[in-house]
């Protein structure tokens, strides 16, 4: 990202405003129990950039990340998605509106081939309606232009030598790389991924990496979940992070590096080694 | 939350005072349904069997249509001699008989087939009267398996004066029944909660134990000590659930739905064996014979109700101890809330899980017993109970301990006291309603957490 | 009786009405569990209004076509009735209202005060006779057939005509459906609802559709059984044949388009050669025993085919295993 980008005058300050935000949040909070899982008072996700959500484990970002993509539903709060209502919306309506996320622990549909993974997103179609599908006339044109591009995105991630083994077989790596493709096929505004590069060997990390950066250069916003301090400062425009619950810093990468809160966050909790106490 | 707290909650309280308050009262005021002349003339002593019948005819009976006229008088019964009754088929009389001291008549027949059977009223003695002058002749009375027993109704007709000794009794009945299906809920749940696993053959492991217990205590083993014996025999078929079956397909990884199906498998198998090795019929235990009710204030219950109600009432504060107090129910706590965590924490979980199994076994097993107990000992007695478990555990909310026991008195209370409410044959539908409207209302159970995502 | 006419028998029962009925109740099945993963286990209730549909009309002196659509429609508000309320929950919800759902319907058929309505615990009779189901029936009087035991008879025969018939037909229609890009949206629920979701699929819907035409085909499955033996009565409307009906599911292959009709032939193949088998042992079986003999095997069959080959006869195991994973 060239620093004279859009983000070049925005202060580094939590909650601070950005031209033309993708999204924009105001007053979210999650309990559980007794325990506040997340309390965002705002913030914005600018447009067209790779912004990084970070912090330590427990910070619920995966949470946050949830109730965005109408996962999960907050106590408080609502927010804005290209301008529209989002809060309260079901996932599919806001997939359908260009919010796709990935998971965590992927999600590729074990007993379905790649080729009909990528299918699957295919956005708007005919075949999908109940009476349309037993007339096959009305779907196939759409069904053959899908085919196409599920090939294309297919080569693009390397996985064409992979289109009819099912899902289950692929390695995890791979898995990702097929969620992403998936992902893309839906034809997204917003891309959400979360910890897309969890559990991934350092090789096809950085193919990851190129696949995210390759995102932002066709035009797509990218919100994404991570907390490896490498990954985010090479390829992330704007990072954001939570701890506790709360946004406690937002900036450029340089200005995170230095933030004494982010420091503290990360260092006053045990990072790596045991699962702590993040939020399922 | 624990049940300390529960009954703290004033919503909880609110609800259960409402549901056990309102619903006689609701029935009084609806109290057309029958049964309730039926049952106190029962009481005061007019029922009568095959056996009596034998009894007085000093034989065999043949074929025949018998019975015996009975009137309940300042509560006692009373039987009317010389009344004569006439059998008629396509108008020709084919038999007749008048009634004994004992009010017995026995109508020798020539065979199966369907017969007019007629008292002549002018043969009641003083003091005696037809509940409804209309019914002195049935019609059409099939006799399909050489005797037929015919009732003719006497006395004032006291259908539906039902007092609050009855509505009071019935609840303490729905009671009952709850804290039955509660102690045999809880190991279903506990299972859910640790494992992921909609057990359908938890309804065997309920059966098992009151046919274990049969056996050892027809051998002539006491009743009272044949339960632990039992109960035992149940804790060991639970782990053996675990060790020989579930624990394997885990290790497979087998999805939960499939288990599920698994699980289904393996109840209609057992059930199977069970009518093949213990026969098609219910059985009583020497233990369940001459109970006789008695007053306890408006309450009237047997012996055994009580014993039943104070055994679970022990098990269960039992088990809320064992959960919140020991270190045994903090891992299963953990285990339940989280696998991966519990495990990195250091618990064995699948030692955990087994011993949840052992537990579950040994509980479903008791409640078997003291459902045999209160009714009689059959190869498909947990078959029959498991959907009001199922409800009972999804009402509560699925996976919640505390919840099942909740959800199993209340869907036990409201199962009973529908009775007074709808047609004795609607009182299980009610219950299942219940538990429909339920999920509508508040799908994740009386006591559940709202879903979790991660 | 020899062994041969034992075989015999048992091929009758399979590729006869029985086989057949078997096969259509069971393709609604496949398309609810097999290709959507839902777990209905109250699928009898669907085949009992479809049944009670005949029965009713036929009671009232309406025409056949009448009880179908009675029971067609009683399926399609059953399948919403229980389906909006559960579908939105996990599964384990919908297994248990489904089973209970079919278990009240039989009780409350069974019941005295429903009497005027379903003939009470007697049912009602004389069905095909008032519905006029063999009338129209072309084919001549006599038995048709191998020996002396494979044979059928013209009843017989219209009976399965229309029965197989409406199988192949169904079976068609699931083709189209599952091999359309609505078969992928099910078959993607069935694998994971959430990344469906996340993909902008309605799932409450789709699961709807699913729950419904499944329940619909159960209850014309239900509505055959009752024209053929002339009678519905509820003492048949038990679990256990939902039961069976699962179990001819994964015998055939869940989630494959002949599986359930691969499913039916060979289970009733081999139940009828164990009770032809248990009839004619050295020493005397009660009914009541080789019937419970009879239905522990089938539970023991369940158990065995979901461990050890879960991708039936018709499944691919490569299919399976990726499954497993």
């Amino acid at each position: 990202m060239p620093a004279d980008g859009p983000l070049a005058d925005v202060a580094a300050e939590v909650g601070v405003a950005k031209p033309d935000p993708i999204l924009v949040v105001d007053g979210v909070e999650r309990r559980y129990g007794g325990l506040m899982a997340v309390d965002v008072e705002h913030l914005e996700v600018p447009r067209g950039v790779i912004t990084a959500l970070i912090g330590p484990n427990g910070a619920g970002k995966t949470t946050f990340f949830n109730l965005l993509c109408g996962f999960d539903r907050p106590d408080a709060g609502r927010w804005t998605f290209q301008g529209q209502e989002a809060s309260g919306v079901k996932p599919h309506v806001l997939a359908r509106r260009g919010m796709v996320r990935t998971f965590q622990l992927t999600k590729t549909l074990g007993r379905m081939t790649v080729l009909d993974n990528m299918l699957l997103a295919g956005k708007d179609q005919a075949g999908e309606a109940f009476w349309r599908a037993l007339v096959p006339p009305t779907w196939r044109d759409q069904e053959a232009a899908n085919l196409e591009r599920a090939h294309d995105l297919l080569g693009r991630f390397k996985l064409d030598h992979l289109t009819d083994e099912y899902a289950a077989g692929l390695s995890g790596g791979q898995r990702k790389l097929l969620e992403m493709a998936r992902a893309l096929m839906a034809e997204p505004t917003l891309v959400m991924l979360d910890e897309p590069m969890a559990g991934v060997n350092p090789a096809l990390t950085q193919s990851l990496l190129g696949h995210v950066t390759a995102l932002r250069d066709e035009g797509m916003s990218v919100l994404f979940v991570e907390h490896d301090m490498d990954v985010i400062m090479t390829i992330s425009d704007w990072v954001v992070c939570m701890a506790e619950g709360r946004v406690i810093a937002e900036g450029r990468p340089a200005d995170i590096a230095g933030n004494d809160a982010v420091i503290e966050a990360y260092l006053g909790i045990d990072h790596g080694g045991t699962v702590t106490g993040e939020i399922r | 939350m624990d049940l300390a707290a529960l009954v703290r909650s004033p919503r909880v309280l609110l609800a259960l005072v409402a549901l056990t308050v309102l619903w006689p009262a609701a029935s009084a005021s609806a109290q057309d349904g029958g049964g309730g002349s039926g049952a106190q003339a029962e009481e005061a002593g007019c029922a009568f069997t095959k056996a009596q019948a034998v009894e007085a005819n000093g034989g065999p009976l043949g074929s025949a249509i018998w019975g015996r006229l009975c009137q309940v008088q300042d509560g006692k019964p009373t039987f009317p001699e010389g009344v004569a009754i006439v059998v008629r088929q396509g108008g020709d009389e084919v038999g007749r008989a008048t009634t004994g001291a004992d009010g017995v008549f026995v109508v020798a027949l020539p065979g199966n087939g369907t017969y007019q059977v007629v008292l002549d009223p002018d043969t009641l003695p003083k003091g005696f009267a037809l509940t409804d002058e209309d019914r002195a002749t049935l019609d059409a009375v099939r006799v399909n398996l050489g005797d037929q027993q015919v009732t003719f109704r006497l006395g004032e007709d006291t259908r539906g004066k039902r007092d609050f000794s009855d509505y009071a009794t019935t609840v303490a009945k729905g009671l009952r029944l709850g804290l039955i299906l509660a102690v045999a809920a809880v190991g279903l749940s506990l299972v859910y909660g640790v494992t992921g696993l909609t057990n359908f053959a938890h309804a065997e492991l309920v059966t098992f134990g009151a046919i274990v217990a049969y056996a050892i205590n027809r051998a002539g083993v006491p009743f009272w000590i044949t339960l632990p014996l039992a109960v035992a025999a149940g804790a060991l078929a639970g782990t053996a659930n675990d060790r020989l079956l579930w624990r394997p397909l885990r290790r497979r990884r087998m999805a939960l739905l499939s288990m599920m199906v698994v699980s289904i498998g393996l109840s209609t198998a057992l059930r199977n064996i069970f009518q093949i090795v213990f026969g098609p019929d219910g059985k009583r235990y020497t233990a369940a014979s001459g109970q006789v009710e008695r007053s306890f204030g408006p309450v009237r219950l047997t012996p055994n109700d009580l014993a039943i109600m104070g055994i679970c009432v022990v098990v269960l504060v039992g088990m809320t101890l064992l959960l919140r107090r020991t270190r045994l129910g903090t891992a299963i706590r953990a285990v339940a809330d989280n696998p991966d965590l519990a495990s990195s924490s250091g618990i064995a979980v699948d030692r955990i899980i087994t011993v949840v199994w052992a537990l579950c076994g040994a509980l479903a097993a008791l409640g078997g017993i003291l459902y045999g107990l209160s009714l009689n000992v059959k190869f498909d007695m947990g078959f029959l109970l498991l959907l009001s478990l199922f409800a009972a555990v999804v009402l509560g909310g699925l996976g919640n301990a505390y919840g099942a026991v909740l959800g199993a008195v209340v869907i036990g209370v409201v199962q009973e006291t529908s009775g007074l409410l709808v047609d004795t044959a609607y009182k299980f539908v009610v219950a299942l309603l219940v538990l429909i409207l339920v999920l509508l209302v508040r799908p994740q159970g009386i006591l559940g957490q709202r879903e979790r995502f991660g | 009786m020899s062994w041969l006419s034992i075989v015999a028998l048992a091929i009758q029962t399979a590729i006869g009405f029985q086989g057949a009925s078997y096969a259509l109740a069971a393709s609604g099945l496949n398309l609810q569990f097999g290709y959507t993963g839902l777990s209905n286990f109250g699928h009898v209730g669907f085949l009992l209004v479809g049944a009670y549909g005949m029965g009713i009309s036929a009671d009232r002196g309406w025409s056949i076509w009448a009880g179908f659509a009675l029971g067609i429609g009683a399926a399609i508000v059953l399948g919403l009735l229980l389906g909006i309320p559960t579908l939105r929950l996990r599964g384990d919800y919908l297994a248990i209202v489904t089973i209970a759902a079919a278990e009240i319907l039989r009780l409350v058929a069974n019941a005295r005060p429903s009497e005027p309505l379903t003939g009470g615990s007697r049912g009602i009779g004389g069905l095909s006779g008032r519905l006029g189901f063999f009338e129209p029936n072309f084919i001549p009087e006599g038995r048709y057939g191998l020996g002396d035991s494979l044979v059928f008879n013209s009843r017989q025969l219209w009976s399965m005509l229309w029965t197989w018939g409406l199988v192949l037909l169904v079976t068609l229609l699931i083709r189209a459906l599952v091999r359309s890009p609505f078969g992928r949206v099910l078959r993607s629920i069935r694998e994971d609802e959430d990344a469906a979701k996340a993909l902008g699929k309605n799932v409450v819907v789709f699961k709807l559709q699913s729950f419904v035409l499944g329940g619909t085909i159960g209850a014309l499955a239900g509505a055959f059984i009752a024209l053929d033996s002339g009678a519905v009565t509820p003492s048949r409307w038990i679990a256990p044949l939902t039961f069976a009906l699962y179990t001819v599911v994964i015998l055939g292959g869940a989630g494959t388009v002949w599986g359930p009709v691969a499913g039916a032939v060979v289970y009733w193949f081999v139940l009828d050669a164990v009770d032809g088998v248990l009839n004619n042992l050295w020493f005397d079986v009660s009914d009541t025993t080789s019937g419970a003999v009879r239905l522990a095997l089938m539970g023991i069959g369940l158990m065995a085919l979901m461990v050890f080959r879960p991708q039936g006869i018709l499944g691919n195991k490569k299919e399976m295993l990726a499954g497993a994973r």
